[in-house]
């Protein structure tokens, strides 16, 4: 049972169990974003409000499996507060940690993230404080999208704000 | 063909004794190579055959021995080994024939790539040459994607309507209605069985209606051709689709059959070799039945294959599998039910009458993958997700369930490491 022990720490239970800021938020301020996973049906809703260049607030709504909200609630905690910057970085690290091949991981190695090799990322899954948790899903592919629906959310919701300011 | 039924025939012998009419078939796990193997470090329990089978090695000799002794293009050649290969591709024609009872299997069985792409055919050459704008088709809310989508891309295309049968609380289709629902329809396509609720449906009574109602009847049987004995009279329809690999036959090859009227009077499908009888500068003449739906190479050592997937079966007895897959299934309704409790939900009609061995399950608010993903752990295989019945999942009210569904060679043993899983499953997340 050691793998399921790795996919479902008791970390990822505790947020599935109690999700932390799980909700809506008034649209405006908040942009309202939805990500679906045709795999499974799942879907996931992130309000995220950006204030200046900071993430101000975030909530999420929807319906999914443990992986998918214990991330969602994972990541809403990570990046409240945080700026615009720091939560980009922060998406980019955690879509590492979930393409990095099991065996690689916790050894500072490089992994290939995004379009080429420039964007490779140093992974210390350290860095990620509780988000480490979710380290174990790279061992069961086809949960990853699971773990990054969310995430790829975020991404989606910030890159429309930012359209928004400069537009 | 008598090397493959001579190799089915033993191999099946162990299924009890013979003329003693019980249905203990523990034996026939032994010929399925596959079920011997274990996962995560566990003896594996597989429980999806309702996605696909498992192949006995009869089945996998019959194809072995094809590419190895007999194969050559079929249909082309005059020479010994040609002549061979084309015997054994008709001759697997007949013994599928022979399994549905078809009356006349020479020219009435299609081999298509998949259940699929027989209703797809179906769809883009009877419907196409039969079906215009304002037609109603009637389907029923518990179809798979296979049985919905040909028809909506014929609703997409050319204005033909859909009608739905729903589904009833009691997870069958409401056929109060039904008189009312056939006004004006010209095609009925109908599953025989759910594969998500397990619903057998009153086939040849809707077939009979529709047929007063002057519509044309197809059965999507893909799910009770492998666990039901068919026969296309009594089931009453027109048209009959079905996949081999769901029958421990190989994937890669379905079947159509079709009243040879119905098939004589239909534009030809694909067109390439072997589907024509002359080409020339303006046009084509299409082949005699039944290869003028079979257009390229076809799917000879599969054919092979299913032939003897149909042996197999029929050396089993199609009586016994379906009454070893009731005994298995209220096996399962009380352990499950013992074992976890309200906490467990079976979609599907409870008891075994007119019901299959489908049991789509959701235990208490855990979400199916995780449900499917903690049973992989304990080596049990099943699937969860919409099934490709997206209209009945929103009928159910769920995004997702997981499915266990049982075959001749499940036991008890599996149906109990499925209730281990589950309790497991449950306290995880409970």
């Amino acid at each position: 049972m050691s793998g399921l022990e790795d996919l479902y720490r008791e970390i990822i239970l505790d947020h599935y169990r109690s999700p932390r800021n799980r909700g809506e938020l008034a649209t405006p301020p908040a942009r309202r974003v939805e990500g679906f996973n045709p795999l499974c049906g799942d879907e996931i809703v992130v309000y995220v409000e950006v204030e200046g260049d900071a993430v101000r607030d975030i909530r999420f709504a929807g319906q999914g499996c443990s992986i998918s909200q214990s991330s969602a609630s994972l990541m809403s905690a990570a990046v409240k507060g945080k700026t615009v910057a720091e939560v980009r970085d922060l998406i980019r690290t955690f879509k590492a940690m979930m393409s990095i091949h099991e065996a690689r991981l916790g050894e500072g190695e490089v992994a290939a993230n995004g379009t080429g090799p420039d964007e490779a990322v140093v992974v210390d899954p350290d860095s990620l404080g509780e988000l480490a948790a979710l380290q174990g899903v790279v061992k069961f592919p086809v949960r990853i999208k699971c773990a990054t629906l969310s995430w790829n959310t975020l991404a989606q919701g910030l890159d429309e704000a930012a359209e928004g300011v400069s537009a | 063909m008598a090397d493959v039924i001579g190799t089915a025939a033993p191999a099946a012998r162990g299924a009890g004794t013979p003329g003693s009419g019980d249905v203990d078939l523990s034996a026939l796990k032994a010929d399925f190579p596959l079920l011997g193997r274990t996962v995560h470090g566990r003896p594996m329990v597989y429980l999806d055959s309702a996605s696909s089978a498992q192949r006995p090695q009869s089945v996998l000799d019959a194809m072995d021995d094809y590419y190895r002794r007999s194969h050559a293009n079929v249909h082309r050649g005059v020479y010994a080994l040609a002549e061979e290969a084309d015997r054994l591709y008709e001759t697997a024609r007949l013994d599928v024939g022979r399994f549905i009872g078809a009356p006349d299997a020479e020219h009435e069985v299609i081999f298509t790539k998949n259940g699929t792409e027989a209703i797809n055919l179906v769809a883009s050459t009877w419907g196409r040459a039969n079906l215009a704008e304002g037609d109603v088709v009637l389907l029923s809310d518990m179809e798979h994607h296979a049985n919905i989508v040909p028809w909506l891309m014929l609703a997409e295309e050319r204005g033909v309507q859909l009608r739905w049968i729903g589904v009833g609380d009691d997870y069958r289709l409401a056929l109060d209605d039904l008189d009312r629902l056939l006004r004006g329809v010209k095609l009925v396509a109908l599953t025989t069985m759910s594969n998500v609720l397990g619903t057998v449906t009153p086939f040849a009574r809707i077939a009979d209606a529709a047929h007063r109602a002057g519509a044309v009847v197809l059965a999507d049987g893909a799910q009770s051709v492998p666990h039901l004995p068919t026969d296309v009279g009594t089931l009453g329809c027109d048209f009959l689709t079905f996949s081999a690999h769901k029958m421990l036959g190989p994937t890669g090859i379905g079947v159509l059959w079709a009243r040879r009227q119905l098939l004589e009077a239909m534009p030809p499908f694909l067109g390439g070799g072997g589907m024509i009888r002359d080409v020339r500068h303006e046009g084509f003449t299409a082949n005699v039945l039944p290869w003028k739906f079979e257009a390229g190479t076809p799917p000879i050592a599969e054919a092979v294959g299913l032939g003897a997937a149909v042996a197999y079966l029929e050396a089993v007895g199609m009586d016994r599998v379906h009454a070893h897959e009731v005994d298995l299934t209220a096996y399962a309704q009380g352990v499950l039910a013992e074992r976890l409790g309200p906490d467990l939900r079976i979609f599907g009609p409870p008891g075994t009458e007119c019901r299959g061995g489908v049991l789509s399950l959701a235990l208490g608010d855990v979400h199916p993958h995780d449900l499917a993903q903690v049973l992989d752990q304990s080596g049990v295989c099943v699937r969860a997700g919409h099934h490709c019945a997206k209209p009945l999942m929103r009928r159910l009210g769920v995004n997702a369930t997981a499915r266990a569904s049982l075959y001749l060679y499940n036991d008890r043993a599996d149906v109990d490491a499925l209730a281990d899983a589950l309790a497991e499953a449950g306290s995880l997340f409970g």
